[in-house]
């Protein structure tokens, strides 16, 4: 069988362009090298929908930002993933820093940015109380949003599964070779034959072009760590708190998480391997450092959990989106910040080049938008609550008590695709919170266990080799 | 493991308690001493009995029932009073909150949500332990990375090991005790690592959990790296300096496939803070008066949820007079309020009671912030305590007699401990 098209890499990027495609009479498969989609860089980020003024109008990720940005509503208005438009202000700290906003104002504006307005320092410390006194003036933008960027992988592609996408995890594509007319991707699990391909392999999108001879361009990885606070600190800010960029980073920030919570980074350093997502002493204390001159109120003693992610940074510090000299094959590189915002925007472009590549796009009728409503227990009314519980009583028993995640969230989540503990976590956030798994971990292996079939040995963190336990007799 | 039986549930309690860990069970005995009739146990888990049931060595009820228990045979022997008490017990039930008036809502898979008005409610809702990101330790982010509690439950209530090869960073008990059952179980502890410059865990564990296998113990040690990708396959660990910072160009790796932190416990405040309770900023629990009533009228707390214990005996005996001042809140007999708040002075960390009353005999609980040999514990002028030895792993606990306090008239008053010479 030959596929109309093959995308490698499920980030935000391929879900994004595998959901837009299943719009159409097509035969589509997703190749995904982890167990679990999103488990690139596209669950490691900062979550935001950049509200489209800092980077420079003239540059593609400048016109797919904003582009990206309009598009979130009617995307969470179809699946629901968690998305809200609060807002952020940039905070001139200085009072030579007040040009900046200025120019920054108008940067958005020729991108056609709407509602951005300049704020006072006592407008600023009216509507955000717990910045700094130090704070000189500030501007509000209120198209940045706001979303869970893993459970917006999982819904796009849970989506695009439901409308006919088919799925192939824990399989890397590893060689790319042609017959006649068709793309053929050798990959570990065998060869999948193609008209087109997509390349969406984020930071080894570089090692993809080479396999097909269709670019010579590398990818640097540039790090970034995060760190999530204790639910405590909620509300301490309301909007995304930005400090004026600089030419490398839009600096450390302090987001309020669309579930509330608070987290704090990111750092922004070149790194030589693209597996490096350590967190640092380092990077630590300049989160840290740099939050409290914002907002005082922040301590790294509140800090809960920590991470880092690699942003796939090309040398033009651009995106390269377009067909390559190799007929049929297309490239999506260097999709680093703002790629989450721009992932819808993406997509519709590539559809736009498929076309143009000679792809024949027939609408589908029976395409359907959305997904089947899922349950999330904590979000629900007291009275919402009692009625789920009455009709099935496995969301009457509490199996995260920090984040208040039931049993029959974490049974959909596996039946929808988790496979692992950490596909369980960033579908239900059951292990997300204070404790960080202390106490469900456990009880969600036992889950898994059960829904999969599988022995409790063989259920693993996050695919490979990240096992979690051993019979006790084994290796002794 | 699940109970067979689940008990009619009523529309009112006189008192209710949440957790039903060893503090919870002690109230509800308290609480029938003083006279409560209907008394509700909610616990989260499978089965009440709390972290008892995965402690499965020796060392338990020692001062209690005067002879030496394992956590489960502890656990049992509470469960069966209660039983027999008459003590409704329910288990996999949940509190999802208390309101002002003590309408209490749970909910549970068997009996769906209810809401149950409580004449007193005792908050017994244990610690849980502190993790990585509390201590934000550099690396990757693999799995076997795990609390101490965690491996404990794994291994003693599951079956399962956590790994072959450990590192333990910190020296809290629970550490020091998985120290021994993984070396029992065949795993090879490769070392203990704590950053103070003394041992967080009691001494008899110590000796006989690490000294009594060659485990070595590094004090003023830490954790400098993790390492690994999808499996821990190495730690750096580091001496540190005077500021806890590990000198890196001193550490040394060692590879491993699991690292069990043994940090310290926290208590569980998820409830205490969503009624709003004052809460102390070193205990991280609610502030409780000598009666352990909570800043909210009718709210009792005890056990770890209120303060750390290390010894389960100390929490049957604080959550049992706890459940005895619940009972007769429920009843409707109230006690003259406390007219003398404990200030932890020099060198101590916390006290509680916060407050007391002169009118009455009181046992303080209470930790000092750093070794110290032959020293006294003062109360103000008015009472002193000689102690050979005191130690941050270890309560302190000094009974106040009201003769000590008839000279006092101030009504706050400092707790300090002084190095004798
Ligand atoms: C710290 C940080 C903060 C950020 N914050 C924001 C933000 O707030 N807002 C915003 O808009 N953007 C943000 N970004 C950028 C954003 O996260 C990325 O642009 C986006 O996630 C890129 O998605 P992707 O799908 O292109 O890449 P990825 O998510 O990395 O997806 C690529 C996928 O390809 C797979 N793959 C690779 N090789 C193969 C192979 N050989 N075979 C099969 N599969 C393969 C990988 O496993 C991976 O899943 C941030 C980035 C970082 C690092």
């Amino acid at each position: 069988m030959v596929y109309d098209v093959a995308i490698i890499g499920g980030g935000i990027t391929g879900s994004a362009i595998a959901r837009e495609l299943m719009r159409y009479r097509l035969r589509v498969i997703l190749i995904e090298k982890e167990c679990e989609i999103g488990a690139g860089t596209s669950k490691a980020n900062s979550g935001i929908i950049h509200a489209g003024h800092h980077s420079r109008s003239g540059t593609l990720k400048g016109r797919l930002e904003w582009a990206g940005n309009q598009m979130w509503d009617e995307l969470h208005a179809d699946l629901d993933f968690g998305f809200r438009r609060g807002g952020e202000l940039t905070v001139a700290m200085k009072p030579d820093q007040v040009a900046d906003l200025h120019e920054l104002k108008a940067n958005g504006e020729a991108k056609g940015v709407t509602g951005l307005e300049l704020w006072d320092k006592e407008r600023t410390l009216k509507e955000e109380p717990n910045l700094s006194s130090d704070v000189v003036a500030s501007l509000y933008a209120p198209t940045s949003g706001i979303i869970n960027p893993y459970e917006a992988c999982y819904s796009l592609i849970d989506n695009a599964v439901r409308n006919g996408l088919e799925l192939s995890l824990e399989n890397a594509v590893i060689g790319i070779e042609w017959q006649d007319d068709v793309i053929m991707l050798n990959t570990r699990k065998g060869r999948i034959a193609t008209r087109y391909c997509v390349n969406a392999a984020g930071l080894f999108s570089d090692e993809i072009a080479a396999m097909a001879g269709a670019g010579n361009f590398t990818i640097r990885p540039r790090k970034g760590e995060e760190y999530l606070l204790d639910k405590r600190l909620m509300g301490i800010v309301r909007h995304t708190i930005f400090p004026l960029a600089t030419a490398e980073s839009k600096g450390i920030l302090v987001i309020p998480t669309f579930d509330g919570t608070i987290m704090v980074g990111p750092t922004a350093q070149f790194v030589d391997s693209k597996y490096d997502r350590t967190t640092s002493a380092a990077g630590f204390n300049e989160v840290f450092d740099s939050v409290r001159t914002l907002v005082p109120g922040i301590s790294p003693r509140d800090c809960i959990a920590q991470f880092a992610g690699l942003r796939a940074v090309l040398e033009s510090e651009d995106f390269l989106i377009g067909p390559s000299s190799v007929r049929g094959f297309i490239n999506v590189a260097g999709i680093q910040s703002p790629g989450l915002t721009a992932a819808p925007a993406i997509a519709k472009l590539i559809v736009e080049i498929l076309a143009d590549e000679g792809l024949q796009l027939e609408h589908k009728e029976n395409f359907m938008a959305q997904n089947p409503k899922r349950v999330r227990f904590a979000a629900l009314s007291r009275r919402e609550q009692m009625r789920l519980v009455a009709a099935n009583p496995s969301y009457g028993r509490i199996v995260c008590r920090c984040e208040l995640v039931t049993e029959g969230e974490i049974v959909d989540a596996i039946r929808a695709g988790a496979r692992t503990l950490d596909g369980v976590k960033f579908r239900t956030r059951a292990g997300m919170g204070r404790c960080q798994g202390g106490f469900c971990s456990a009880r969600v292996m036992e889950l898994l266990s059960r829904e999969l079939n599988v022995p409790f040995t063989a259920i693993t963190k996050r695919g490979g080799k990240s096992w979690i336990v051993t019979d006790r007799e084994e290796r002794g | 493991m699940r109970k067979l039986t689940s008990p009619q549930l009523k529309s009112s309690y006189d008192v209710i308690i949440v957790g039903g860990g060893p503090a919870g069970l002690a109230a509800a005995i308290g609480a029938k001493e003083a006279g409560a009739e209907s008394i509700l146990i909610v616990d989260r888990e499978q089965k009440a009995g709390g972290i008892l049931w995965q402690c499965i060595h020796p060392g338990f009820g020692l001062h209690h029932f005067k002879e030496e228990l394992t956590g489960p045979e502890y656990a049992q022997r509470f469960l069966k009073q209660v039983e027999e008490e008459g003590v409704a017990v329910i288990s996999d039930a949940y509190v999802l909150d208390i309101d002002k008036e003590r309408q209490v809502t749970l909910m549970s898979s068997v009996y769906g949500m209810h809401s149950i008005k409580a004449g007193a409610v005792v908050l017994a809702m244990g610690a849980r332990e502190r993790t990585r990101g509390a201590i934000h330790t550099p690396g990757t982010r693999p799995s076997g990375v795990l609390t101490a509690g965690l491996a404990q439950k794994l291994v003693n209530m599951l079956g399962y090991m956590p790994g072959r090869r450990i590192v333990i960073l910190g020296s809290g008990d629970i550490g020091l005790i998985m120290a021994r059952r993984m070396t029992l179980e065949g795993a090879e502890v490769l070392g203990v690592f704590e950053i103070m410059p003394y041992a967080n865990g009691l001494n008899r564990n110590i000796v006989q959990c690490l000294h009594d296998f060659d485990i070595p113990l590094h004090l003023s040690h830490t954790v400098a790296q993790i390492h690994g990708q999808e499996r821990i396959n190495a730690v750096t660990v580091a001496p540190v300096d005077d500021k806890l910072n590990p000198i890196a160009d001193k550490g040394w790796e060692i590879p491993c496939d699991t690292l069990l932190l043994a940090i310290g416990l926290i208590p569980e405040n998820e409830l205490s803070r969503q009624l709003n309770l004052r809460l102390d900023p070193v205990t991280n629990g609610p502030i409780v008066n000598s009666a352990m009533e909570t800043s909210m009228d009718g709210v009792f707390a005890c056990g770890n949820v209120v303060h750390i214990h290390d010894l389960v005996d100390f929490v049957t005996q604080e959550a049992l007079s706890a459940g005895r001042n619940a009972g007769e809140y429920a009843l409707g007999q109230r006690r003259p309020g406390d007219n003398i708040r404990l200030v932890p002075g020099n060198g101590v960390s916390y006290c509680v009671p916060h407050t007391i009353s002169t009118h009455q005999t009181h046992t303080v609980y209470m930790r000092v912030r750093k070794p110290h040999e032959r020293c006294s514990i003062t109360f103000g002028e008015v009472y002193e305590k000689k102690l050979r030895y005191a130690f941050p792993a270890e309560m302190i606990t000094v009974t106040l007699k009201p003769e000590f306090l008839e000279t006092f008239h101030g009504d706050a008053l400092v707790v300090d401990v002084h190095d004798r010479e």
